[in-house]
């Protein structure tokens, strides 16, 4: 089954981007013409010692001083409360004006587990967990229909309760009562991702399936089963490495590898010239309808790929970068959504 | 590091973006969104324009309701204080960002996290107000439910600002160790993931005004927002909160006392008494009175007339649910009602008037001078160390404040000319954190190891 979407989405994470350089980066990726950047988070600390600072944060903080890249944060779903996650999530959309996506990530960690004071789920539990938080996330974000404030000076209401609406969620774990705290967020839904493996485990209420496979063929395979599963997008995990002032990128890699190794993920890996990586890109477009790049490193990788693959994919007709005002969803080529509660009635 | 501390005879300012109550005014056409981040940048510039020393968000985690369903007459809908906050860090560079977050409903883990990351994004600007919360009403929307026993409210509040200091005190140059903590309502084990922020602690502010929530703001807090602006009151507030301190062996000027404020100003007494009378018509619509009213009355009084005398019939006592998720709560009622009655006839008011008259006492009116002046009495008398305002109009509601008031306070010398350094730290004129000082083992506190 060939691409849904009219445009093919390219997203950057920006996992390393340390605070002092983070504005900078994402700035940087914005200029590109980069879809979307992605911002990794953990349950827990990280086991390689690194600091990390939360990634909702991170996305709110380059949200005033961006204006058209997509945001997405990372963010654990089993080990923090699903009420902060939907309402932390909804104000990073109203801060970057529709701008805002988030990754579930629900894994398994010991060390998230033991930081709380209540009984977190067990591994035949994750997935489930995962897909009540989305649920009840959904839920929350509706749960104020778009034209609840009314102002209206004859009654001296400024909010209408009729177009206000409780959830009342009953999940397998938890229970939320609801409504949210906050009005409905500029994309009516986040754009939610949410990893092939964990769609398969559960049913995730999920726009975007974010597959892995080491060859392109499988890329493509798995795609084609997440569409079977009702997947609305799919977008393939690539890692990338070109060569750079000079430097092959084996060599390059190589020489990073020295320093700290760069652990692979059973992600296709594409390492060579910056040609390579845009035949490849437009090879994956018949197929899938975006890729989330992951780079041996930003300070190099970001401005090779910005410099040469995206001008070139964007002669080829393959991506079109964002534009000012637009909303992810807007990006990615998915509509606003209708409120559920709204049709319910 | 920062061992300066607010210059004797000098006041500061607070500013609160409410997000709930009848203070805040919608009604008017010079009132802005309450959710586009437009009407935050230009509330934060404004104040940063002003040198105030801090911005407050609140934390409501249950839409408030009035007898039973949601209440209509105020604004609502306020974003995660902490994401929004984390965005106005891009676009602003002095000024403090307070997050108002309670002690039952966010896990110690995730909050110690989440204010370490802010202030890290911050670049040391980041404030706790720690608030105790424990209804289970709100509780409804978490996992634990209502699990905390309200008696236990403070000691479990203590224990979680305990564990998430010495979360920040767990961050060593560059290396994370991790903290055990326990209380009856738990054990957690918590590796602390980020480095201290210049300014090392989050500063926290705590706004409890019983006697058990000054104790705990002596023992713990670096400010305290309190409920006594008025001159007096602020004097004998300032002198129980310095009483406390010596007793715990903490200077006397360690805790800041920064009284909550609503301040209408304009070029001269007479335009402020004028702008008053449109702001109290705006704040308290008939349905408002009434609906305050029914706090206490506990029983429909919409066949009332918001402009005529009080109800004649008595409140219906222990009826469940006066407006829930505010602060002010419907006990006591016959002796309330009872008081507000005589007060009433005493001064001839209607219900709206009475309202009116109840909720403006923490309201500074005046010209531009002579508020200097009353403002420069407490700056000299040294009875408070700022003001955390409420404005009644977003976004455009300090604008006079900066534009006028400001600089009458300037020209007296009591407020600052520039800002004392880059971290709230700094320029609230606090020593470093208490588990940060010399001969402190950081590690104190009951239930609590480190590894």
């Amino acid at each position: 089954m060939s691409r849904q979407s009219d445009t093919f989405t390219i997203g950057i994470e920006l996992d390393g981007a340390e605070v002092r350089r983070l504005a900078r980066l994402v700035s940087a990726a914005e200029t590109h013409g980069f879809s979307f950047a992605s911002f990794d988070d953990s349950a827990s600390a990280p086991a390689n010692g690194d600091a990390l600072v939360d990634s909702i944060l991170r996305a709110a903080f380059v949200s005033p001083t961006t204006s058209s890249i997509g945001l997405v944060p990372v963010s654990d779903v089993i080990y923090g409360e699903p009420f902060h996650l939907a309402t932390q999530l909804a104000s990073l959309d109203h801060a970057s004006r529709g701008r805002a996506g988030f990754i579930v990530r629900a894994e398994l960690d010991d060390d998230a587990a033991a930081a709380v004071a209540w009984k977190t789920a067990d591994a035949n539990e994750i997935a489930d967990e995962a897909a009540d938080v989305v649920a009840v996330s959904r839920q929350l974000w509706d749960s104020w229909s778009d034209d609840a404030v009314i102002r209206d000076r004859p009654t001296g209401r400024y909010i209408d309760r009729d177009r206000v609406h409780y959830p009342r969620f009953e999940g397998r774990r938890f229970s939320i009562t609801g409504p949210s705290i906050i009005s409905r967020p500029p994309q009516g839904q986040l754009v939610v991702f949410a990893p092939g493996s964990l769609t398969l485990a559960a049913d995730i209420d999920a726009d975007v399936v974010l597959v892995d496979g080491a060859s392109e063929a499988e890329l493509v395979r798995s795609a084609a089963s997440a569409r079977g599963r009702g997947a609305a997008r799919v977008f393939a995990e690539i890692e990338v490495a070109l060569d750079a002032a000079g430097e092959p990128a084996r060599a390059r890699v190589e020489r990073l590898d020295a320093a700290q190794p760069w652990a692979s993920a059973s992600r296709l890996r594409y390492v060579g010239d910056s040609d390579g990586l845009t035949e490849l890109l437009t090879r994956l477009a018949a197929d899938l309808d975006g890729v989330r790049l992951h780079v041996a490193s930003l300070d190099t990788d970001l401005d090779e790929i910005g410099y040469r693959v995206l001008p070139a994919l964007r002669q080829g007709g393959v991506h079109t970068p964002p534009v000012v005002g637009n909303t992810l969803r807007d990006i990615i080529g998915l509509a606003r959504p209708a409120n559920r509660f709204e049709e319910a009635s | 590091m920062t061992t300066s501390h607010t210059p004797a005879g000098t006041i500061g300012f607070g500013v609160f973006f409410q997000g709930v109550n009848f203070g805040t005014v919608w009604s008017h056409e010079d009132s802005g969104s309450q959710t586009d981040f437009e009407s935050f940048r230009r509330l934060i510039q404004t104040a940063e324009r002003g040198l105030f020393s801090a911005f407050f968000l609140g934390e409501g985690l249950r839409l408030r309701e009035h007898r039973g369903e949601l209440h209509e007459l105020d604004i609502v809908g306020r974003p995660d204080a902490q994401t929004q906050l984390a965005a106005l860090a891009a676009v602003t560079t002095h000024i403090g960002l307070v997050a108002t977050q309670n002690t039952t409903y966010n896990d110690v883990s995730s909050l110690a996290h989440r204010l370490a990351s802010l202030d890290l994004l911050s670049g040391g600007r980041a404030a706790w107000n720690i608030v105790t919360t424990d209804n289970a009403w709100t509780g409804e929307n978490f996992r634990r439910g209502g699990y905390l026993d309200h008696a236990d409210r403070y000691s479990h509040a203590e224990f979680v600002v305990r564990t998430a200091k010495a979360i920040w005190d767990a961050s060593e140059d560059g290396r994370f160790s991790s903290v055990t903590a326990a209380d009856e309502y738990g054990e957690v084990t918590v590796r602390s993931r980020v480095p201290r922020s210049p300014q090392q602690h989050p500063v926290l502010f705590q706004a409890g005004d019983s006697s058990e929530g000054r104790d705990f703001a002596v023992r713990q807090a670096d400010v305290i927002f309190s409920a006594h602006p008025e001159f007096d009151k602020a004097g004998e507030f300032a002198a129980d909160i310095r009483a406390r301190l010596a007793a715990v062996g903490r200077p006397q000027d360690d805790v800041k006392i920064y009284p909550g404020a609503e301040i209408i100003v304009a070029a001269t007494d007479g335009e402020a008494r004028d702008k008053e009378v449109w702001i109290r018509e705006h704040q308290v619509s008939p349905q408002t009175a009434l609906a305050y009213l029914e706090q206490i009355w506990g029983t429909d009084l919409s066949s009332y007339d918001a402009d005529g005398p009080l109800p004649d019939i008595d409140p219906v006592v222990e009826e469940l649910g006066g407006t829930r998720g505010a602060q002010f709560q419907g006990r006591q009622a016959l002796t309330i009602a009872q008081g507000w009655r005589s007060l009433a006839e005493e001064k001839a008011l209607s219900i709206r008037q009475l309202v009116v008259h109840l909720s403006s006492k923490r309201s500074f009116v005046g010209g531009v001078e002579s508020l200097a002046d009353r403002f420069a009495k407490y700056a000299h008398a040294g009875v408070v160390d700022g003001f955390n305002i409420s404005p009644y109009l977003i976004p455009s509601g300090l604008d006079d404040i900066v534009n006028l008031l400001i600089p009458a306070l300037q020209e007296r010398g009591v407020y600052a000319t520039e800002y004392a350094g880059t971290t709230l730290r700094e320029n609230l004129g606090l020593r470093d954190p208490l588990t940060r000082r010399d001969g402190h083992t950081g590690r104190e506190g009951r239930g609590l190891r480190s590894a």
